[in-house]
């Protein structure tokens, strides 16, 4: 690991004024030579291998007691960003009023790393694709842009097959931003120039010709937390992958209905581990609205939601089990006791 | 176990010590043992950059120069010479450098020490009590719950935590909750029993 120095935020204000000076013009936010740390399980992880390199960590976890409540304020939802993973997937309330968030968070990582990462950096946490994350390959788009993409014709059996471009295939590798997304959430932002809401799918940007540029994020801009709004009892987050546990998406969708007397009011989906960003499959939410959801519905709802999908040569497979999960999860959602 | 760490630095015949010795004996005295471990780890020990750490482990204060670089686990480890907590990955992956701070299990090889003052670090070398071994140390060995070992520091300080977060009720339970700690001898079997084991007496303490 390079040499950092290490400093301790006092208030968010001075955090994003320091963050935002350490950015030179041009430059990306994820090689600015200051990064803010939280839980750290994924900057110091890609320190170690060489993938970020600052020059000095602002440790932001002393905001904890201002960004971390977890509320539920009349119909809304309010989660902190530096809430933990582990303390948010075992909120009651979360459990009973949103199980796709409470299970989007539990079946992630493991227990030590939902006990550090926060929600904040969780959604902010960088691919898992292997030509990324080793520095060894040189062609990178996204460490080293105009390198060229390994994974275009390399080993891609874990990439995706939405939302790629001929630059970048690398999967969004997250859980809980599919909850996000799926549910219509909003971010907090405190930036340079004082706090902002925007809407979370705007976050995360496509990889398209620059997919060295992840996010919507400005220089000095930090999550502080998230909204919700509306409560989601008929909700389900399911998760294929190689190992039970302890492992990311191959397929993942998250679901939530709105039924009432078999028909469907409202219909979010959402997909994980085979999009370049958190994906929202309003295909098949079309679909499915003012519908009565049966086998038939629910097999065109996940044919629609994949239809513009491109498999590669190790990961054609994820489109027919990206398929069958968000049936099943569709299914889940609709035969829940709420 | 103060007494016990204490010992295993200064007694200068672990196999630990001896290693160090060995391979600095070409150019060090041996009289240099104090310092060995500053010795062992070259990457992070530039002295110019050191700044000043308090790690509070197991009860004891500890002050410490270290590079800003330093994580919970090679602190403990090159530093204040407690090396219970294994590096098996050093990316959070494996487990196998689990402890508690305040209480909750972690992975301390992603938790830079700087970042970890003023909490309680608990290692496994912190578990036992006075009168013996910790009831999750005993079920490890009642119920066989490992081959080689290396993997069961970590195994059972989140083992301890799994009992007591709630997570250690069902089989199934204990295999979701226990599989941030890989075990390369797949002693699985073994540490689900021995998890089931020392629940009751760790809920009732």
């Amino acid at each position: 690991m390079r040499p950092f120095s290490y400093q301790r935020a006092t208030d968010p204000a001075a955090a994003a004024q320091a963050l935002a000076a350490a950015v030179s013009d041009g430059h990306l936010l994820t090689e600015a030579s200051m990064q803010p740390l939280a839980g750290g399980t994924t900057l110091i992880d890609l320190m170690k291998l060489d993938v970020m390199r600052p020059a000095s960590l602002i440790d932001i976890n002393p905001l904890t007691s201002a960004w971390s409540a977890v509320a539920l304020d009349g119909g809304d939802l309010r989660l902190g960003a530096l809430a933990r993973m582990a303390d948010v997937a075992a909120h009651a309330e979360i459990q009973r009023n949103y199980p796709v968030i409470a299970d989007s968070l539990k079946l992630a990582a493991s227990p030590q790393l939902r006990n550090m990462a926060t929600l904040g950096g969780n959604v902010l946490q960088r691919t898992r694709c292997t030509y990324f994350r080793d520095v060894s390959y040189g062609h990178c788009n996204k460490r080293n842009p105009g390198s060229g993409c390994a994974a275009l014709d390399g080993f891609n059996r874990t990439h995706a097959v939405l939302g790629t471009s001929e630059q970048c295939i690398a999967t969004y590798p997250g859980d809980f931003a599919q909850a996000l997304i799926a549910l219509d959430a909003s971010v907090d932002i405190t930036g340079r120039s004082g706090t902002r809401q925007v809407a979370f799918a705007k976050l995360h940007k496509a990889p398209g010709d620059t997919p060295q540029i992840e996010t919507t994020l400005a220089p000095g801009d930090l999550i502080s937390g998230f909204t919700i709004a509306g409560r989601w009892p008929r909700s389900v987050y399911l998760k294929a992958r190689d190992r039970q546990s302890y492992e990311f998406a191959l397929s993942s969708a998250a679901v939530a209905l709105d039924i009432e007397d078999g028909m469907v009011r409202d219909a979010r989906v959402a997909l994980g581990g085979v999009a370049t960003v958190p994906w929202r499959a309003p295909e098949a939410e079309a679909l499915l609205r003012g519908q009565r959801l049966d086998d038939a519905l629910v097999q065109r709802a996940a044919e629609a939601a994949f239809a513009e999908a491109r498999g590669r040569k190790h990961n054609a497979f994820k489109i027919e089990l990206g398929k069958r999960v968000l049936a099943r999860a569709l299914k889940q959602a609709a035969t829940m006791e709420v | 176990m103060p007494d016990k760490t204490d010992a295993s630095i200064t007694s200068g015949f672990d196999r630990r010590s001896f290693i160090a010795g060995a391979a600095g004996s070409a150019v060090l005295p041996l009289t240099a043992r104090a310092e060995a471990p500053a010795a062992m780890t070259p990457a992070l020990q530039d002295s110019s950059r050191a700044v000043d750490v308090t790690l509070r482990v197991n009860g004891e204060t500890r002050r410490l120069k270290l590079d800003p670089r330093t994580t919970v686990l090679d602190a403990l480890r090159e530093h204040i010479g407690l090396t219970g907590s294994k590096k098996g990955c050093d990316h959070g992956q494996c487990g196998a450098c689990t402890v508690l701070i305040d209480g909750r299990r972690v992975v301390s090889c992603l938790t830079l020490a700087l970042a970890a003052q003023d909490q309680d670090i608990t290692t496994i070398e912190g578990l036992a009590g006075r009168d013996g071994l910790h009831p999750m140390q005993q079920a490890f060995i009642d119920q066989d719950a490992f081959q080689c070992g290396y993997c069961t520091p970590g195994q059972i300080m989140s083992a301890v935590a799994c009992v007591r977060e709630g997570h250690a009720t069902t089989d199934d339970d204990i295999r979701e909750y226990m599989s941030g700690n890989i075990c390369r001898c797949a002693a699985y079997p073994n540490i689900v029993a021995a998890v089931k084991q020392a629940a009751p007496a760790i809920l009732k303490g």
